[in-house]
């Protein structure tokens, strides 16, 4: 049996309390949210925190606000979420992200504030502690060697959250909370293109909260790719989300690509090529150009590193053609071999 | 057990066992046990319970074949700590049935080959078992993506579908 190693358990009801405790008790304590990527990772050695700070009791953090903005405390789940008929209609792209994470069972466990800071993945971290120590361990934990490129100075994995990219194309701000107070940043900068450091925060942080815009004139959308319908983590992500004048040209958007690099990655370029421009079948098709260019996978996921990099283009290209307004049903149940509709009810 | 020794070792801190009292609400009864303050509820409910119809499989979330109910909504319980669940309600296969009398799925996976080696079963009756209580008259994709989170590698699905739908059919007639 895969047992969990011994660790010293506390659960605080106060944000304040499980900050004062990280700080006191520095790189050796670890928060626990819905526990669906932590406890796997401690059953395989990849985290051994001695102490495990549970956020459950934390009522605060278990919070939904609309006012003039959304707010989603960091400690509601993606069933939670999903169940959200405010996010659904507003926020069509956070919606299909959250969807479209795990399974139903991870889903109703798993928070919004541990998927945004899901620890990075890698075919040759995700294994047991035997398995490690068969072929070295690597840079990521207890080893000193790139097994994916030997040669890097720094660890590649990946970047494998669902709903990263959808809050970051929603130009979503995040609260950080430690114990001598508080601020807000935007999700973007919480990440750094590291395998190891791949959230900029202090490790006594504590997210807190998603804060995002209500605007009703922005539309969005998230396609994913996995094996599977179900259970996989993404093996790319394309979230985009668009601001359009009333004939039709795009005034502001966004798009990110998810799991093809250390952080969820901007499509700049892509974004220059939609601003100003109708979403005609050329102006899509530069865009799609323009913004696989950013995915840089390596070959240390699920499928080829040849096919990954071509079906990009075809990703942003179907994320953009939903933003025009097409209907992308039959393409999406091909894609996502699972009907969204179906999701949450 | 070696096999933890050596994990432990080279994990570096060997800590001692801490066993701590809780109360578990498990099918309808409160159990007080003395369990591991780190043990998983698959664990508690398998070793300290002898409740062994909620099944071990991959124990990384990948299988569903350890899932619960959790105040009545699936969980997997190879990933919540036993300390965890206190003052929820906690349904398992064992507490599916009434008396000896099998649940409506129970009975139509017996009788349409929704089970075969069975080792999926409890979680598949579990994840069918809160769908139903949610909608009572699902489509066929509703059930495929409710039961999305659980693994067969025997029957091929279909005999599965059928099966929750048959017993959804017998549920309703009951209660029309
Ligand atoms: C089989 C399987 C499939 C999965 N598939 C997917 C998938 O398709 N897409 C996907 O995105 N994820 C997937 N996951 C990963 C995981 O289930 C989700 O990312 C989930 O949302 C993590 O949330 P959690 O609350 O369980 O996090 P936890 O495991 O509790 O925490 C995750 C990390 O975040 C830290 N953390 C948690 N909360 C906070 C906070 N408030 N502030 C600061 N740090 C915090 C923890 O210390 C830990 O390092 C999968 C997991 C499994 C086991
Ligand atoms: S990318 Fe390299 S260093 Fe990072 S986890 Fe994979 S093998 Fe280890
Ligand atoms: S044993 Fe829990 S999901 Fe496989
Ligand atoms: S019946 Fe054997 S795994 Fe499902």
């Amino acid at each position: 049996m895969l047992r969990l190693p011994r660790f010293r358990y506390m659960a605080p009801t106060q944000i304040s309390e499980a900050a004062r405790i990280l700080a006191s008790e520095g790189a050796d304590a670890m928060l626990l949210a819905g526990g669906t990527d932590l406890f796997p990772n401690m059953k395989r050695r990849q985290q051994t925190p001695a102490t495990v700070v549970a956020l459950r009791d934390v009522e605060r953090m278990r919070e939904i606000g609309s006012g003039h903005c959304l707010t989603i405390g960091a400690g509601i789940t993606l069933t939670e979420i999903v169940q959200s008929d405010l996010i659904r209609s507003r926020h069509a792209g956070l919606w299909q992200a959250a969807a479209q994470v795990a399974s139903p069972q991870l889903r109703n466990m798993a928070t919004v504030g541990g998927n945004l800071c899901l620890d990075t993945r890698c075919n040759y971290y995700d294994q047991t502690l035997e398995w490690r120590k068969a072929i070295d361990f690597c840079m990521k934990k207890d080893g000193e060697v790139c097994w994916v490129a030997p040669g890097s100075p720094k660890c590649l994995a990946v970047s494998s959250t669902d709903t990263a990219p959808a809050l970051v194309s929603l130009r979503a701000k995040v609260k950080l909370t430690a114990a001598d107070g508080d601020r807000m940043i935007r999700l973007e900068d919480l990440y750094a293109n590291d395998g190891i450091h791949y959230l900029t925060k202090d490790h006594g942080e504590i997210l807190t909260l998603v804060e995002l815009d209500q605007v009703d004139d922005w539309k969005s959308t998230y396609w994913k790719l996995r094996r599977r319908g179900s259970i996989d983590f993404p093996v790319l992500g394309v979230a985009a989300s668009a601001k359009f004048a009333d004939d039709g040209t795009v005034e502001n958007c966004r798009v990110v690509l998810g799991a093809v690099s250390s952080a969820p990655i901007r499509a700049l370029k892509a974004d220059a090529a939609l601003i100003g421009n109708r979403l005609s079948d050329d102006v899509i098709a530069q865009a799609a150009e323009a913004g696989s260019k950013v995915a840089k996978p390596m070959d240390n996921t699920d499928f080829t590193l040849h096919w990954r990099k071509k079906v990009a283009a075809r990703f942003v290209t179907y994320a953009l053609r939903e933003l025009r307004g097409d209907d992308m049903r039959e393409m999406r149940s091909r894609v996502a071999r699972h009907d969204l509709e179906a999701v949450g009810v | 057990m070696s096999e933890r020794t050596s994990l432990l070792q080279i994990g570096g801190a060997v800590h001692n066992r801490d066993k701590i009292r809780m109360t578990l609400t498990v099918n309808g009864e409160d159990s007080e046990i003395l369990a591991d303050g780190t043990a998983t509820l698959l664990e508690v409910l398998r070793e300290e319970l002898g409740l062994p119809g909620t099944k071990h499989g991959c124990e990384l979330g990948e299988c569903g074949a350890c899932t619960v109910l959790l105040d009545g909504e699936p969980a997997l319980s190879c990933l919540l700590l036993a300390r965890q669940c206190e003052g929820l309600d906690i349904t398992t296969i064992e507490g599916i049935s009434h008396g000896n009398e099998l649940h409506p799925l129970q009975d139509a996976f017996a009788d349409l080959g929704g089970s075969q080696c069975g080792y999926c079963t409890p979680g598949f009756i579990l994840s069918s078992a809160a769908l139903l209580e949610r909608k009572p008259d699902p489509s066929r994709a509703e059930i495929t993506e409710a039961l999305s989170g659980n693994l067969c590698r025997c029957t091929g699905y279909n005999q599965i579908f059928e099966s929750v739908e048959e017993a959804a059919r017998k549920i309703r007639e009951e209660n029309s």
